[in-house]
């Protein structure tokens, strides 16, 4: 169905290719995860599948695609729009028109579609997609989740053979990831369509492919099985990484493969402690918050959150899109709004929404969601300077935080042009700048590849090691299991479930991380742990 | 009778019936016929609006005749309030230099002056509920929609802005929000680089992505004009649109010579209509449930220019009564044929088929809950 042949992508000004000599065959029917880290080509792999890649991008492309017999070289990205259905990595910005039922139709009224077929074909894909109930509503007004089917919706009515998209999960709660999975695999199966994706949440994806093609720094791939690819790729699930680590072959894949296989390794760890008793660590609280009400008109995001923040813990925030997480996070730092309650930061119980000046940013420090929105200078260097001056730091403070949460960013590069990584990171070292007792996160892990959020992981680790207190809200569940101290669930506004890690996330069905769920009912949350305990068995 | 679905009427009949009452508006200054003919536009919208978001700006509208008014009046006291005899009050005045002479400030206010400057704000507000209505009670949306083929590109450009502008105030409010953590000053060169920059950024990135996704959809895929074509349909639309406009400008001022109204209308519509043909023959692509024209269309129509024909009557058969004379001062009258004209507009209140608000309060209401 798709071929590439000897193919190079090179962009202008760029000193190598972005992917190198790739010759691929996906076959029809296919469901096919595309995986590296962020930057290294996966999207060029993907805008290559219907031309954009080079007519809309610019760049030199050599060798040659073929998408159901078309020619990328002789076929512009319109003319692929009854082959290839893309979706781009945030729906809302490929929204053309205003309704879900207009936006379906979009496509098909550029290709001359009757309207009679069109009627049929925008009811028929509102079932497929479970969309029938917010026909009539504005595109903007639904949740990350719809709207990510509403994008597939949209280019599935022109009925194309080869559905492209860019990490479509990464920005979803888990329940909504898996309503656009189950959303794609229906696809597959039912109608026989060829899906390629892109997608950093392996945990997520990994069990529905057919094929995996890695993407290395170098710009060239390996394709294959996905248990085959896994072998050798240097970012692989829990599951993967815990079949390497027990000896199984083949690879498990899924939960369910590697609960299978897992009765010899769970008898090994039965008589274990659940977890390693971790050194008892003195947390005193940081931020106290009495019944915090937040509300916009009508609607009350946050309903009377009680909430004690410690130091020297990380406290991951979680629930569904919408259960008032960021809303909450804002409230605490001072700068969003807050209609009832009180917030006080120890030791002298100073709300933060009464401070002056930037007074309540030396005491309580926010990264939002997009951290970019912090920055606006032209130059790394610039904004690390300026934020020495805002913060009244002596000079190359920020820089020094920053070369310790990521070295080697060069001082002349432009804020946008940082990878996500660098951009959380140089965003992150800005806020800790006037260093604050308490920091928090507001998902800090969308974006980030496994290497990326590793290395994140051990950074805030090592801030919490320095008697600060770290709240991120996440919905990486993977995330939360390697670094997070306490779990307080959010839904509706209210707390739902606050205590340590694994009592939270072992027993909850969504929540739970893959080894959690193999290892369960025994409380282990990493690879990590499970390796170790391994480790220390030997010895014995 | 046969029993009438609940459904939205083309947009396109209410702007016609709109446009006919703000013909039939600007035809008078009798503050009791404007009235009339405000309760006329607020009655029809009352009955026909849906509970759409975009369906409940009638109050806004409404607030901004009476700012219209109270400007007008503020303006004509301050300003020239020395017309008529019967003075109600002296103002200050204030001495202008020569260089000035003929514009006085403060002075004497007179009855009369007053009386006018509220004649004409009543007039300029209705003719403002007018065209508020046709926003309340027809999507905006899907009067763009509606636009012939030829004139689609334009009616991608303005639903992209309809779409971006929102999103812009948006990233403005982010991107502020952002630069509040950062414990930024409120100076003005910050908040140029602190939030245009990054605004016209973030619009910058979007509208390349909404270009990719755009072209990856078809869009253009069958833009196969030639540039002869091209030309032809720009002079036409253009020289049509002016004509229009002349002529509209020509109907709604009585005191312009008869050719430059009617016949200059007619004559622009003709011409863009051919424009649009030419241009539109040669584009391939259809649309996706297009609003039918059905009888209750040309009803509503007809009802608009019914009222905007009877006050030309009016005009010739008793144009005292639409311009009531302030020297010597008298009481208006409402006039017959006004009052016919105001009857024949209120029609479409029960006339046009009536909307589905089961639905659209639903839509509203989880529209209420999304942010």
């Amino acid at each position: 169905m798709i071929d590439f042949d000897a193919v190079t992508v090179t962009y202008p000004g760029a000193d190598r290719p972005a992917i190198r000599d790739v010759s691929l065959h996906i076959p029809e029917g296919e469901l096919c995860l595309v995986v590296g880290g962020t930057g290294v080509g996966k999207s060029t792999l993907l805008g290559a599948m219907n031309g954009l890649v080079p007519h809309f991008t610019g760049g030199v492309l050599a060798g040659r695609v073929t998408v159901a017999g078309l020619d990328t070289r002789t076929h512009r990205p319109r003319e692929f729009a009854g082959v290839v259905g893309v979706v781009l990595q945030d729906p809302v910005s490929g929204f053309v028109t205003d309704t879900v039922e207009e936006e379906l139709a979009y496509g098909m009224e550029q290709l001359a579609v009757p309207a009679a077929v069109m009627r049929k074909r925008v009811e028929e894909t509102l079932d497929l997609l479970g969309l029938a109930h917010l026909r009539r509503r504005p595109v903007r007004s639904l949740s990350g989740g719809q709207q990510q089917r509403v994008a597939i919706g949209s280019v599935l009515t022109s009925h194309p053979r080869v559905l492209v998209l860019d990490e479509p999960t990464s920005a979803l709660d888990p329940a909504a990831a898996e309503d656009v999975l189950a959303a794609l695999t229906r696809l597959v199966h039912d109608l026989g369509v060829t899906v390629v994706l892109a997608e950093h949440r392996l945990e997520r994806v990994i069990e529905y492919a057919d094929m995996v093609v890695s993407v290395d720094a170098s710009g060239t791939i390996v394709a294959g099985r996905p248990a085959d690819v896994m072998n050798i790729s240097d970012v692989a699930p829990p599951v993967v990484r815990l079949g390497q680590v027990a000896g199984w072959d083949p690879l498990p894949l899924s939960v369910r493969d590697a609960r299978r296989r897992s009765g010899e390794l769970r008898t090994t760890l039965e008589h274990r402690a659940a977890l390693p008793p971790s050194p008892p660590v003195a947390v005193e609280p940081a931020l106290r918050a009495k019944r915090v009400v937040v509300r916009y008109g009508d609607v009350v995001a946050v309903a009377g959150v009680d909430l004690d923040v410690n130091s020297r813990q990380v406290l991951a925030l979680m629930g569904r899109n919408g259960s008032g997480k960021s809303s909450l996070l804002w409230a605490l730092q001072g700068s969003g709004p807050r209609q009832g309650g009180s917030v006080a930061l120890e030791p002298d119980g100073l709300d933060p929404a009464r401070a002056q000046g930037g007074e309540a940013r030396n005491r309580i420090g926010l990264v939002p969601q997009s951290p970019g929105d912090l920055l606006y200078l032209s130059t790394v260097a610039a904004e690390c300077e300026l934020s020495d001056k805002e913060s009244g730091q002596s000079a190359g403070t920020c820089r020094s935080i920053l070369d310790r949460i990521v070295p080697g960013i060069r001082d002349d590069v432009h804020p946008r042009d940082l990878s996500e990584g660098q951009r959380l990171a140089l965003a992150l070292a800005v806020q800790l700048c006037p260093r604050p007792d308490v920091i928090m996160l507001d998902e800090p892990t969308r974006g980030l590849d496994e290497t990326a959020k590793h290395r994140f992981a051990s950074v805030i680790r090592e801030l919490a090691g320095e008697r600060r207190a770290i709240v991120v809200a996440t919905h990486d569940v993977e995330f939360v299991a390697g670094v997070a101290d306490r779990v307080v669930v959010l839904a509706d506004g209210e707390i739902v479930a606050d205590g340590p890690t694994a009592d939270v996330v072992v027993a909850s069905p969504v929540f739970a991380p893959q080894v959690a769920k193999v290892m369960s009912p025994a409380r282990w949350l990493t690879v990590d742990q499970i390796t170790n305990a391994l480790a220390t068995e030997e010895v014995r | 009778m046969s029993q009438r679905l609940p459904r939205q009427l083309h947009p396109g009949a209410w702007w016609l019936w709109a446009l006919g009452m703000a013909t039939a508006v600007s035809r008078t200054t009798n503050i009791i016929t404007l009235l009339v003919f405000a309760a006329v536009v607020w009655c029809v919208v009352s009955f026909r609006r849906s509970d759409a978001p975009w369906a409940r700006g009638f109050g806004t509208y409404l607030r901004l005749g009476l700012i219209i008014i109270a400007v007008r009046v503020v303006f004509r006291v301050l300003l020239d309030a020395q017309y008529g005899t019967t003075i109600l009050f002296t103002l200050p005045e204030a001495h202008l230099p020569d260089a000035a002479a003929g514009v006085r400030i403060g002075g004497p206010v007179s009855l009369e002056g007053l009386l006018a400057a509220v004649y004409d704000g009543v007039r300029l507000a209705t003719l403002l509920l007018c065209f508020g209505a046709a926003n309340v009670l027809a999507d905006p949306r899907r009067l763009l929609k509606t636009l012939p083929a030829a004139l689609h590109e334009i009616g991608v450009a303005m639903t992209v802005a309809l779409t971006v502008a929102p999103q812009l105030v948006e990233s403005g409010h982010r991107i502020r929000r952002a630069r509040k953590l950062r414990g930024a000053n409120g100076s003005r060169g910050g908040v140029i680089r602190g939030v245009m920059i990054p605004v016209l950024e973030d619009a910058l990135d979007r509208s390349l992505v909404l270009a990719a996704a755009m072209d990856s959809r078809g869009y253009g895929r069958h833009a196969d004009q030639t540039r002869r074509t091209r030309v032809i349909t720009a002079t036409l639309v253009l020289a049509g649109v002016a004509g229009v406009f002349i002529g509209t400008y020509g109907m709604l001022d009585g005191t312009t010579p008869r050719l430059l109204g009617g016949p200059m209308l007619a004559a622009g519509c003709m011409v863009a209509v051919i424009g649009v043909r030419v241009g539109g023959s040669r584009v391939r692509r259809s649309s996706y449930r297009p609003d039918p024209w059905e009888l209750a269309e040309w009803v509503v129509m007809a009802c608009g220019v019914g009222a905007a024909a009877a006050m030309f009557v009016a005009s010739s058969v008793d144009p005292d009564n639409l311009y009531p004379t302030l020297q010597p001062l008298r009481w208006p009258t409402l006039g017959l044929v006004p009052a016919v004209a105001a009857l024949i507009g209120v029609l479409p209140a029960w006339l046009a088929p009536p909307v589905d608000l089961g639905e659209a309060s639903s839509i509203a209401r989880e529209v209420a809950v999304a942010p």
